[in-house]
């Protein structure tokens, strides 16, 4: 079980808690992100693997290995894992309200302000490049067709997008200053968060339980990959 | 005066200097030009100046040295004193200035923090830098939409909103601070005439109830013939006529500088051109009923 016991282990209790979210549907998509690493890592490791010699089948001057396919399934799951834990954090928790909560917990509202800026500056971002892309369009510029074609659109596209960001930016800081986001002390929380004794307890425990497996695999008795 | 529109309510009150402007001159840092140079400007408790001229003429830049935001916070070289309710922006952080001076920039959207979920949050988020309680920020985010009117923006996303909303909601977000002085750069740029107006009655209540100085930057002469006590006219950086609103909106240098006197005095002019005497409730009555058709249709006069 040597490097499957983490991202099994992860797995079954991220399906078990998507399961019972009813969470399984919302979690496709991302999922279905992650098809083309998956895709890639299946296809290099199974006929890529360096030294495995047994044999699967042999297309032309690569073989196919059952060593090079048992990585490639344990990378896999990994990434699987990895993709579906942090879709199970993103459907389930509210940004604003983890901002809001880590705030309330001591974090500077400085690191608060970048973190929520860049995830609410995003979707603004994405309007942008798309004014930008029709204003060009409107002016014969060639945004469509092959991917050569495409390739070259994102040069006039961005120049423009990254002028007006950095423009905005000595604005945007004057702004913060006269909203008194300087000012010292701690920030008033609008909404804090109701938190229960049965969530404080499961959190501690799953904390705890970190450190006695960090510590069970450091020790060697429960070797994790 | 637009009925609607109720100013001077204070004028009565003591002639406090809430802004002092003496001797300002301010030039960008990196540079040698002096883009403020020589402005004495002073504008008491409840007062409202209104400031106009051409473009490139200085009046943001005025804007953020009165807020004490230059050189304080964009660097610069200031020379002459800057006074906000008696303390020198020399002598303060950007974090004090901004309890004693709210500004508003022309660009609604970089004003907006881009950090709240709802315009009711981004409304609270300098009284919540504050660390204030969090009934006093209910209070004053609710009577800040409220004198706007725009109660009904509260749940939205404040970065799916139109020009003009966002302008309205960057006017509340600044009015939620409560500071003893505004400083409005074009705060109707994006607004049609309703809201316009509106501003303008809103600032105007502002200013007799809470005996706050307005400083706004505006090039729609007409809303300021009706909100402001006193205006400057500013060109190349310095104050060319200053005095009452009535005085300087009149003064043939603002035709001059490419600055369009408001609809009554455009009559005015073209009945004076006609050889035609007008009496002044008439013209007022006539201008005032044409610019509440639509204010951006009344017809030029030569």
């Amino acid at each position: 079980m040597r490097g499957w016991s983490g991202p099994l282990g992860m797995l079954a209790i991220v399906l078990a808690i998507a399961l019972a979210a009813r969470l399984g549907r919302a979690m496709r998509p991302y999922l279905l992100a992650t098809l083309p690493l998956v895709i890639s890592i299946l296809l290099v490791n199974t006929f890529l693997y360096p030294g495995a010699t047994d044999r699967i089948l042999t297309l032309g001057p690569v073989s196919a290995t059952w060593t090079g396919l048992a990585e490639a399934l344990q990378a896999t799951a990994r990434v699987v894992a990895f993709a579906l834990s942090v879709a199970l954090l993103a459907l389930t928790t509210a940004i604003d309200d983890l901002l809001d909560d880590l705030e309330h917990r001591g974090l500077g509202r400085r690191t608060i302000f970048v973190i929520g800026s860049a995830i609410r500056t995003v979707p603004r971002m994405i309007e942008r490049a798309g004014e930008i892309v029709d204003a060009q369009r409107a002016r014969g510029l060639d945004t469509e067709g092959s991917v050569w074609r495409r390739a070259r659109g994102v040069v006039p596209l961005a120049g423009p997008m990254v002028l007006s960001a950095l423009s905005e930016v000595e604005e945007r800081t004057m702004a913060l200053e006269a909203r008194a986001f300087s000012a010292p002390g701690r920030r008033t929380t609008l909404r804090p968060l109701p938190d229960r004794p049965a969530e404080r307890a499961l959190r501690w425990g799953l904390f705890l339980a970190a450190v006695v497996l960090v510590g069970l695999s450091v020790s060697g008795r429960f070797p994790l990959p | 005066m637009s009925e609607a529109i109720v100013v001077n309510a204070v004028n009565d009150a003591p002639p406090t200097p809430a802004l002092l402007l003496d001797g300002v001159r301010y030039g960008y840092a990196g540079t040698r030009r002096w883009v403020l140079d020589g402005v004495n400007l002073e504008v008491a408790a409840g007062r409202v100046l209104g400031i106009v001229g051409p473009n490139e003429a200085g009046k943001s830049t005025l804007c953020l040295v009165a807020a004490g935001l230059a050189p304080a916070a964009i660097g610069g070289r200031l020379e002459g004193d800057v006074l906000l309710g008696g303390l020198s922006t020399r002598d303060a952080n950007p974090h004090q200035m901004a309890q004693r001076a709210g500004i508003l920039f022309q660009n609604p959207v970089t004003q907006l923090s881009a950090t709240a979920p709802t315009v009711y949050e981004e409304v609270a988020f300098g009284p919540r830098n504050l660390g204030l309680a969090v009934d006093e920020i209910a209070d004053r985010v609710e009577h800040a939409l409220g004198a706007l009117r725009i109660e009904a923006l509260g749940p939205r996303d404040p970065m799916r909103l139109s020009g003009g909303q966002a302008q309205l909601v960057a006017l509340a977000s600044v009015v939620a601070l409560r500071p003893p002085v505004l400083v409005l750069d074009e705060p109707t740029s994006q607004l049609d005439p309703a809201g316009t107006r509106l501003v303008g009655e809103a600032l105007a209540g502002l200013a007799a109830a809470t005996a706050t100085a307005i400083v706004v930057v505006e090039h729609k002469t007409w809303l300021l013939a009706d909100l402001a006590d006193a205006c400057a006219l500013v060109a190349d950086g310095r104050v060319v006529v200053h005095g009452a609103t009535a005085d300087v909106l009149a003064d043939d240098r603002l035709v001059e500088l490419g600055v369009e006197p408001p609809p009554a005095v455009r009559l005015r002019r073209a009945a004076a051109v006609r050889g035609v005497a007008l009496d002044s409730a008439v013209v007022d009555a006539v201008a005032a009923a044409r610019l509440a058709a639509d204010p951006d249709t009344v017809e030029p006069v030569p």
